[in-house]
């Protein structure tokens, strides 16, 4: 391979891995060393990944495989598929996590298990990697159940908080239902295809020998893992909950990167789910339902943090509802941009968390003067996810957009659309909601430390709020530049740049459409008015709105019961049904062992009335035995 | 004149055998039981050395059966009578009737 | 002459346990590195053999063959190929580290050290006989030493789990031997050697019958659904060691057993009965789990959990295919290591808390750091994560499994979703959350003595190595199954 880089791709994963490594055998001992090493490893794998996205841009990829292990036909391989998607999945992977890294050594800052965390990071971020650069879906699954691991090991990274530990389980839990619909779907493709690899399997089907049916169940069987990944309705209720790890945990994991690997996914295998018009169709209406409800949710949620993880399903949903409508460009330009600036957003609010030592915007206001920079990011963040232009939302929102609006063949989508321009406003509402909450009005902080012991119990100086230091607040303004410029690459000032990347020779450029930017833009200028006139102006009383609909509100509070009926089918159903396996085990099963048993013992007793024990009575019955030997054997021959 | 002959010796070993025979089942004391043992097995002998003489009278078969099992009863009784001291430590008693602990 | 390693492996333990037998009683210091030599010793030439294992011969090899009782064509036929090596290697590993973890036991010590040596020899005759008839030998040999082992040194319920045990097994090897007998009295000539029993062809009524018999025993021990009650009260009143040779390589007897005498020697009658065993190795999976998942009882959840892990095994073995068999291969050696582990972890926290009861402990996470790590990690290999070895198993099951049989197989994909639960609730049920202050382990202790951490972290490596580079087994396995796939299919 010429390529430098390309021939060295495989550093990618070695750097972080060797981070995690280092980390476990050696420097559990030396926090700063550490960071220092996973920073160290995160960097070089973000050089490198530089290196590469040049050298893909120049028309370079690779494709390697080599067995893992064989089994006559079957051949298990691992190897790296490097192509534009990959190439921008690796920038945003690593760029992110680098920046969260560096961050997390101030908010860590402090914390006894700050090695831990940082192997866990280092981890992590391989697990991420190996599976964007997975050629395969075996290699695929296993950095994906990884990913999944790192997250669990992540939420309940405060492990003595019960509620750190549930959510890790749940959140494992839940995106494992979804897994099992992928490793079907996997099962399926191989049986029909011979192959596990991703280029392989889009061979056979672009060979139209696979009936339609086939490849629609195979698609929604691998969309099951997307919808558990990327926190799609139903499944998606795993990821508010996993709120309670590290915040920058939440920002690196369960907002820019591992959340998106469902959307990633569905992006790579792209193929089998454009075969099946049904499976789109699914894809889309999910993805509609998951930013429609999310957002509705995001809109009552007074946890700074949980606002957040709302509206990373929402939007997650809104790259679904792209990729459904057969937007592939939306669809993956709204995942870097997304992932740019909702790491931001919670980086920023990680900073708000690390000065209050609280979390619920009920506690604090008004801290916009105290924390300039935190404040300044988070609205550079804010206004990218509501989508003004020019920040990097707008871009790919409206590509989203148009992209369902378009599809005038079936009205379903376009419908689907128009829930995508309502949502729109819903964000930009709850969004302005969240910042103008938090940073104006009247300052005020919550009660000093002590009271909020939990997993901040670490943090300095919560009696007086100032600004982050540095390390925290140099991230911030890193990420806002990306949340600020990175949609112009997908618009008409760089020729669409990402649409001839992306899609190469495919690609058919198309100009901003007036109608839909427009109406967006009008919808949600709408969105931000109605906050502001909300909670700036107090136009609206808020707690009047909620008296009124309290119905409504109830629902949303309690996320529409979703997580109660949950709790209750496992209740009911898993543990009871267990329950009533034991009860049949300990009764039926084990009852008919034990009554054999007792049979046998039984007959036993009622035999050993013969045996009186004493020998001169066996000897009499032995000669009595003797005799009638003797008298049969010689008299009656 | 009577002459022995082979019957003669069957028919003493049968009685004997019998009388030995009444001894081991009918006895509760346990050395009189030996000595019923004993005597069945002596009953074996006359007839074994009652057959050597007179149905292979060159080749002294029954005396070598009848020599070995003197030496088997010798050991049995040896054994036997060990038992029984032993069962009388342990239980003060040598009737066979109070000594059925193989019911339990 | 070459060297008999086979021998050699059978009967070290053997020796050791003569030897133990003379030394003093009291100076249980030179009876435990005795015994641990032996072992080690027997280890070591397990390890040689696979040194020289000739991967592309699909025939048993080290084979050692000597007329026993000739009138009845009975040999001392010994020999491994690639389905018996991995669990030899195991058992001699499992029993080596059984010793060392054994070594705080000081209730006579010297009969335990001599039971565990005689266990280890009738198991690995198990796995290396090649003739019937001393393969059911040493299938009723082991049997004395572990119902020995179970009813001295178990738990208050000892008596009754061990005779449970001992009659259960007995009951199916009685069914075993008529079906042995069966398969010796219509070869022609008469034989007890299976590599020629398995090149014989039998009437498919006859092969049914005899299937049926044989399977018996082989379901019991595995164990099989319904035939698994023994297993649950075996664990729990046996001592540590002793539950990690029974789940560890006691059951693989039964699955080793499926595949050597079943599979390979009655071909036609497993094609038939292939529906049956699939269908009941999904209830074994969910059956399994669900139990697992609301047990009280630490020792009991890994014991249920075994019966799970088992069913993937059967699972395996209805696809009939290549891929599928291996995978269910792989899944026995992968399940000893991991179960062992976990038994012995269930073991050092019993040792720290003195209670087995899930709901009395809690967060004890911060208390014994380096145990609620191992914990987790193994936690995660029985719930099959990737990079561990149970996922490589697992995954090749599926794989194989699919094709034949798609909806049982989702059925039992479904079961790592119980898996998880039920592992993970017990993990944040014992190790996270707030300490209990309440419960008196405020002051327990971390695991820290060199004899309770080498069979942890030697187990850990084993089930990293085998989950990153699962080649190394694989092919040893593959060799093996050849050529009973090949019966298979034909």
């Amino acid at each position: 391979m010429e390529n430098i880089f390309l021939a060295n791709a495989w550093l990618i994963l070695a750097l972080p891995f060797a981070a995690f490594l280092g980390i476990v055998a050696f420097t559990l001992g030396h926090k700063r060393l550490s960071g220092y090493l996973t920073i160290a490893g995160v960097g070089g794998a973000f050089l490198v990944s530089v290196g590469v996205l040049a050298a893909v841009t120049a028309g370079g990829s690779v494709h390697l495989s080599f067995p893992w292990y064989v089994l006559g036909e079957t051949h298990f391989e691992l190897g790296l598929l490097i192509d534009p998607l990959t190439a921008i999945m690796l920038i945003v992977v690593t760029g992110v996590s680098l920046v969260v890294q560096i961050y997390s050594q101030g908010y860590m800052h402090g914390d006894p298990g700050y090695s831990r965390y940082f192997a866990f990071m280092a981890l992590f971020t391989t697990s991420m990697l190996g599976l964007v650069l997975a050629p395969n879906f075996l290699q695929l699954y296993i950095f994906w159940e990884l990913v999944g691991l790192c997250s669990y090991l992540l939420i309940g990274f405060w492990y003595r908080k019960p509620e750190a530990a549930a959510a890790a389980k749940k959140a494992f839990i839940t995106t494992r239902l979804g897994d099992l619909g992928l490793l079907i779907g996997i099962l399926l493709l191989y049986w029909n295809t011979g192959t596990f690899s991703f280029g392989g399997i889009a061979q056979v089907i672009a060979g139209h020998t696979l009936p339609e049916g086939l490849i629609t169940t195979a698609a929604v069987l691998v969309f099951c893992g997307a919808v558990g990944k990327s926190a799609q309705f139903p499944l998606h209720v795993w990821l508010p909950d996993a709120m309670e790890g590290p915040t920058p945990v939440s920002a690196l994991i369960h907002a820019a990167t591992m959340v998106a690997a469902g959307v990633y996914l569905v992006a790579r295998v792209f193929e089998i789910f454009s075969a099946s018009p049904t499976a789109m169709l699914v894809v889309a209406v999910i993805g509609a339902i998951t930013a429609f409800l999310a957002a509705s949710m995001g809109l009552v949620m007074t946890d700074i943090k949980r606002v957040m993880a709302y509206s990373t399903i929402s939007q997650l949903g809104y790259m679904m509802l792209a990729l459904g409508v057969g937007s592939y460009l939306g669809g993956v330009t709204h995942l870097a941009n997304h992932a740019f600036f909702k790491a931001l957003l919670f980086l920023g609010a990680g900073s708000v968390i690390h000065a209050t030592g609280a979390q619920d915007m009920d506690e604090f206001s008004g801290l916009g003067s105290k924390m300039k920079i935190t404040a300044g990011t988070l609205l550079v963040g804010s206004l990218s996810l509501a989508g003004i232009f020019p920040f990097s939302g707008f871009w790919s929102k409206d590509e989203i957009l148009a992209g369902a609006l378009q599809r005038t063949d079936n009205p379903l989508l376009v419908f689907l659309g128009l829930v995508g321009v309502l949502v729109a406003g819903m964000t930009a509402f709850y969004i302005a909601r969240m910042w103008l909450r938090t940073f104006t009005g009247e300052f005020r902080t919550p009660a000093p430390a002590g009271a909020h012991g939990g997993g901040h119990g670490s943090h300095e100086g919560h009696g007086s709020v100032h600004e982050s230091p540095w390390v925290m607040t140099v991230p911030l303004i890193a990420l806002a530049i990306p949340a600020l410029l990175s949609g112009l690459l997908g618009s008409d000032l760089t020729g669409q740049w990402y649409g001839h990347f992306l899609e190469g020779a495919e690609f058919h450029p198309e100009s901003l459409n007036p109608l839909v930017a427009g109406g967006s833009t009008i919808v949600t200028l709408g969105g931000l008015f109605l906050a502001w006139a909300t909670y700036s102006k107090k136009w609206i009383s808020a707690p009047a709105v909620q008296r009124q609909f309290s119905g409504v509100h109830r629902w949303l509070v309690n996320k529409y019961y979703l997580d109660d009926l949950y709790l209750w089918l496992i209740r009911r159903v898993v543990i009871g049904g267990s329950d009533a396996f034991q009860w049949f085990d300990l009764h039926i099963v084990d009852g008919v062992v034990n009554g054999v048993g007792r049979t046998l013992a039984a007959t036993g007793s009622a035999l050993r009335e013969f045996q009186t024990g004493r020998v001169q009575n066996y000897g009499l019955a032995f000669f009595g035995g003797v005799v009638i030997v003797v008298v049969f054997t010689v008299f009656l021959r | 004149m009577l002459t022995l002959t082979l019957n003669h010796f069957l028919v003493l070993g049968a009685i004997l055998f019998c009388v030995g025979l009444y001894g081991a089942l009918a006895k509760g004391h346990a050395v009189a039981v030996l000595m019923g043992i004993e005597l069945m097995l002596n009953s074996v002998n006359i007839t074994l050395v009652g057959f050597a003489r007179f149905l292979a009278p060159d080749q002294l078969l029954g005396q070598v059966f009848a020599v070995f099992v003197i030496t088997a009863a010798a050991a049995e009784a040896a054994v036997g009578l060990a038992i029984v001291l032993v069962v009388y430590r342990q239980r003060r008693t040598v009737n066979v009737e109070e000594v059925d602990l193989l019911k339990w | 002459m070459i060297f008999p390693y086979l021998s050699a492996i059978i009967f070290i333990p053997l020796v050791g346990a003569v030897a133990v037998a003379f030394l003093p009683q009291e100076n249980r210091g030179i009876i435990r590195w005795v015994t641990a030599g032996f072992s080690f010793a027997a280890l070591t030439v397990s390890l040689a053999v696979f040194a020289q294992f000739n991967l592309s011969s699909s025939s048993p090899q080290f084979v050692e063959k000597v007329p026993w009782i000739a009138r009845f064509n009975i040999q001392y036929f010994v020999g491994v190929d690639g389905l018996s090596l991995p669990l030899v290697i195991l058992t001699t590993l499992l029993t080596f580290l059984a010793v060392v973890g054994s070594w705080h036991i000081d209730n006579r010590a010297k009969e335990y050290n001599i039971l565990l040596l005689v266990l280890e020899t009738g198991i690995l005759g198990v796995f290396t006989s090649l003739d019937l008839l001393l393969f059911f030998l040493f299938w009723e040999v082991e049997l004395v030493p572990m119902y020995l082992l179970i009813g001295i040194w178990g738990g208050p319920r000892r008596e009754y789990a061990a005779i449970k045990f001992v009659l259960y097994t007995l009951a199916g090897s009685a069914f075993m031997l008529v079906g042995i007998l069966a398969l010796y009295f219509t070869s022609n000539p008469r034989t007890f050697d299976m590599t020629q029993l398995a090149a014989a062809s039998w009437a498919l009524n006859f092969q049914m019958i005899v299937f049926a018999l044989i399977f018996l025993a082989f379901a019991i021990k595995l164990p099989m659904f319904p035939f698994h009650t023994w297993l649950p009260d075996a664990h729990v009143e046996a001592p540590t060691a002793v539950s990690v040779l029974l789940a560890g390589v006691l059951l693989k007897m039964g699955g080793y057993g499926m595949i050597r005498v079943c599979f390979n020697i009655l071909p036609d009658a497993a094609r038939e009965y292939a529906p049956w065993l699939a269908a009941i190795a999904v209830i074994n999976i969910l059956y399994g789990a669900g139990l697992s998942m609301v047990q009280k009882d630490l020792k009991k959840l890994v014991a249920y959990s075994s019966i799970s892990h088992m069913g993937y095994v059967l699972l395996g073995l209805a696809a009939l295919n290549q891929v599928a068999v291996n995978g269910a291969v792989l899944q026995m050696f992968t399940h000893g290591a991991i179960t062992g582990l976990l038994f012995f972890l269930v073991g050092a926290v019993y040792e720290k808390t003195h209670t087995r009861e899930i709901a009395k402990m809690s967060g004890l996470a911060p208390r014994m750091p380096t145990l609620a790590a191992l914990w987790v990690m193994a936690g995660l290999a029985a719930l099959g994560l990737p990079g561990m070895a149970g996922f490589v198993a697992e995954y090749t099951v599926f794989v194989g499994a699919f094709g034949p049989w798609a909806w049982y197989t989702i059925l039992g994909a479904a079961g790592i979703v119980v898996t998880a639960g039920y592992i993970l609730w017990m993990i944040e049920r014992v190790f996270f959350g707030p300490a209990n202050p309440a419960q008196g382990l405020a002051h327990v202790g971390d695991a820290k003595r060199w004899y309770e951490l080498v069979p942890l972290v030697t187990l850990m490596g084993v089930v990293l190595f085998v989950g990153i580079n699962p080649s190394v087994v694989v092919n040893i396995i593959n060799s093996g199954v050849l050529p009973v796939v090949a019966r298979l299919g034909a």
